[in-house]
């Protein structure tokens, strides 16, 4: 049987202190959309209808396929696109009208690392913090070693970004979001390209930084990834938000699956159909069905399978899995949507 | 308070309830503002890291030592056909007084670079500057920061002035030099007959070299405009260097007589007027007002296609 652990407390423990730890927001959401819709010039929807809800220090899994509008959302945001209609606050603030007070107050990865390729790691650091007016200057030098040192990049500071190897601009542009102190973290894949020590790296980073406070919007397709590190997930799908909330929540929300082997195989799923399992099919070496929610108790099943001689042989609960849901929400389809 | 990293203190805290005496930016994200730079000092901040991004590449440094090398080589090619023998007079302006005074190499390299070579130059930085940032993705860093893009463009368009004001500089003073070593230098005949002292013919020259920067502020602002309708650096920069050498063409054609007062060309070759005593400052004043007004309607269009446009590179 397979649970994915975690799950069951980390969104409890962190659903309802999250306000109390922040008694100076004036909203109870880090971020939060309302019909948020983009259409693009050649009357493509990209974006619709989104209503986006991250609370104050979660760690909020933005999942969908490629081309389902995490970015184009994750850019509306920030304020890179304008929106057709609906609205967007950050931290209680309407974005883009206030973008100036408080995207200082954001860090973000979009879309992948970008920096010039001809300048040093530490140069484009430099020339990301003379960008910023509401840092002091004269902190810069130590606040661009810190961000160096917290992503493990100071021995590459002074190559050039063009011979950084994927891995090494992902961390480049990890250290730019961090190179001051902030209540947001926009995070576009940033894991991608890295090996599976700079995989567990920003993993635990992530945590750090949600343990300290910040709020992070992190999007992914890795959802191992999401079930070890985040509290709320949003599913995308097509340009529409198909399911959000806790971890837990959402994934409650997918059907347990049971499997059994058993001798007599067409016994054993008259028994199940019987018990009200649905979808029952003869597998291989028994049979198998759903439980839904309200469904028979599993410990009832066994007592029914064993009177009825069938000769159950083992019976195994599967537990609806991130990517069960997933499949199920965004399709199998393995084509990016026109 | 934890700080997992005692290395790292002011990027790690986040935190509002304890903030770390020890490190000035610790704290969370909205107490920074407290030490806030002023407006200017954070806009000049901006302007030097955007020079510095200018001066930085590679391309950009040839090209100004291309204009010294071309200026240096009208000197040598004036120096060899002069001692050919003195039948100098024809060709263009000044190249036949750079023999009596090698202060004049500076006024002859500048119409020289004036119609080609120096709005080439200005139009590849122009049309780098915001193509250049969206095709390797920084404008969007820099937008999310956040810069303000009012500010972004209007730090772009003094920075290439500046760009503009170093080219016109290497030449006159590329000029000015060669003209000392290659050349008898003294008191100035100036266009008007009169002579004037050396050093007052170094002010003019000063003068003449700050009228052409006040030209290729044109060329600045139409590569700015070109360059925030694209996200191929190349593409704006081919444009700009394009439209300004058909706008010189179609000063040429007389058909168009009409239209020639209103292009932003007309007016370039006008700083012979600064060499007359008294200076003739009515056709230079002319040509200033035309370029202010060509200025504002190109940084006009350019700031409305910036502020808004979505950024998807």
């Amino acid at each position: 049987m397979t649970t994915p652990a975690p799950a069951a407390t980390r969104p409890a423990a962190r659903s309802t202190p999250e306000r109390d730890a922040r008694p100076g927001a004036d909203a109870d959401l880090a971020v939060a959309t309302s019909g948020l819709t983009k259409r693009f010039r050649g009357g493509q929807v990209a974006v619709s209808d989104l209503d986006l809800r991250v609370p104050h220090g979660a760690v909020y899994g933005f999942l969908g396929p490629n081309g389902s509008g995490k970015t184009t959302t994750i850019r509306m945001l920030l304020g890179l696109v304008a929106p057709t209609s609906g609205t967007v606050r950050l931290l209680g603030e309407d974005v883009p009208a206030a973008r100036a007070r408080v995207l200082p107050r954001v860090g973000a990865l979009v879309e992948g690392p970008a920096f010039h390729p001809y300048l040093s790691g530490a140069a484009n650091l430099r020339r990301t913090d003379a960008a910023d007016r509401t840092v002091d200057p004269r902190t810069s030098g130590r606040r661009i070693a810190a961000a160096l040192d917290r992503v493990g990049l100071t021995a590459a500071a002074g190559k050039r970004f063009r011979v950084y190897s994927l891995g090494m601009k992902q961390r480049l542009g990890l250290a730019a979001a961090l190179l001051r102190p902030r209540d947001l973290l926009v995070l576009d894949e940033p894991t991608n390209g890295l090996d599976p020590q700079g995989t567990r790296e920003v993993r635990a980073l992530v945590r750090e930084l949600a343990a300290e406070g910040t709020t992070v919007l992190v999007s992914t397709h890795l959802l191992a990834e999401v079930e070890q590190l985040c509290s709320h997930v949003g599913v995308m799908s097509a340009g529409r938000l198909v399911a959000q909330g806790t971890l837990a929540d959402v994934t409650a929300a997918t059907p347990t699956r049971v499997a059994l082997e058993a001798r007599d195989r067409e016994g054993a799923a008259r028994v199940l159909a019987a018990a009200g399992v649905v979808g029952v099919a003869i597998t291989e070496d028994g049979a198998a069905g759903e439980l839904t929610a309200g469904g028979p108790d599993p410990e009832r099943l066994l007592v029914d399978l064993v009177g009825a001689g069938v000769g159950v042989r083992q019976l195994r609960l599967e537990r609806g899995t991130l990517e069960d849901l997933f499949v199920d929400l965004t399709g199998e389809g393995f084509d990016v949507r026109a | 308070m934890s700080v997992p990293d005692a290395t790292s203190p002011d990027a790690t805290a986040p935190d509002a309830t304890s903030p770390d005496p020890t490190s000035p930016a610790a704290g969370p994200a909205a107490s920074e503002q407290g030490r806030r730079p002023s407006a200017a000092r954070a806009d000049l901040r901006l302007l030097r890291s955007e020079m510095a991004l200018v001066l930085s590449r590679r391309r950009n440094l040839v090209m100004l030592g291309v204009l010294v090398l071309l200026t240096a080589l009208v000197g040598v090619g004036i120096e060899l056909a002069s001692s050919d023998g003195p039948d100098g007079g024809g060709g263009p302006p000044f190249l036949a007084t750079v023999t009596e005074n090698g202060l004049f190499l500076a006024f002859a390299a500048l119409t020289a670079s004036l119609p080609v070579f120096l709005p080439l130059v200005v139009a590849v930085v122009a049309g780098e500057s915001v193509a250049g940032e969206a095709s390797n993705g920084t404008l969007r860093y820099l937008l999310v920061t956040p810069v303000d893009r009012t500010r972004l463009l209007a730090v772009k368009l003094v920075a290439t002035v500046l760009y503009a004001a170093l080219a016109a500089l290497a030449v006159s003073l590329t000029g000015v030099v060669v003209g000392l070593l290659l050349f008898p230098v003294g008191d100035v005949v100036l266009l008007s007959g009169t002579t004037a002292p050396y050093a007052e013919g170094l002010l003019r020259l000063a003068a003449v070299t700050a009228y052409v920067v006040a030209m290729l502020t044109t060329v600045a602002a139409l590569g700015l405009l070109v360059s925030t309708l694209t996200e191929v650096p190349v593409a704006a920069m081919s444009a700009t260097a394009i439209v300004v050498v058909l706008v010189q063409i179609m000063g040429q054609v007389p058909q168009l007589s009409w239209l020639h007062p209103w292009l932003f060309t007309d007016g370039w070759l006008r700083f012979a007027d600064l060499l007359r005593d008294p200076v003739a400052d009515d056709g230079v004043a002319g040509g200033l007002l035309l370029q202010l007004g060509w200025v504002v309607v190109l940084v006009a269009a350019a700031w409305a296609r910036m502020t808004s446009k979505d950024v998807t590179s």
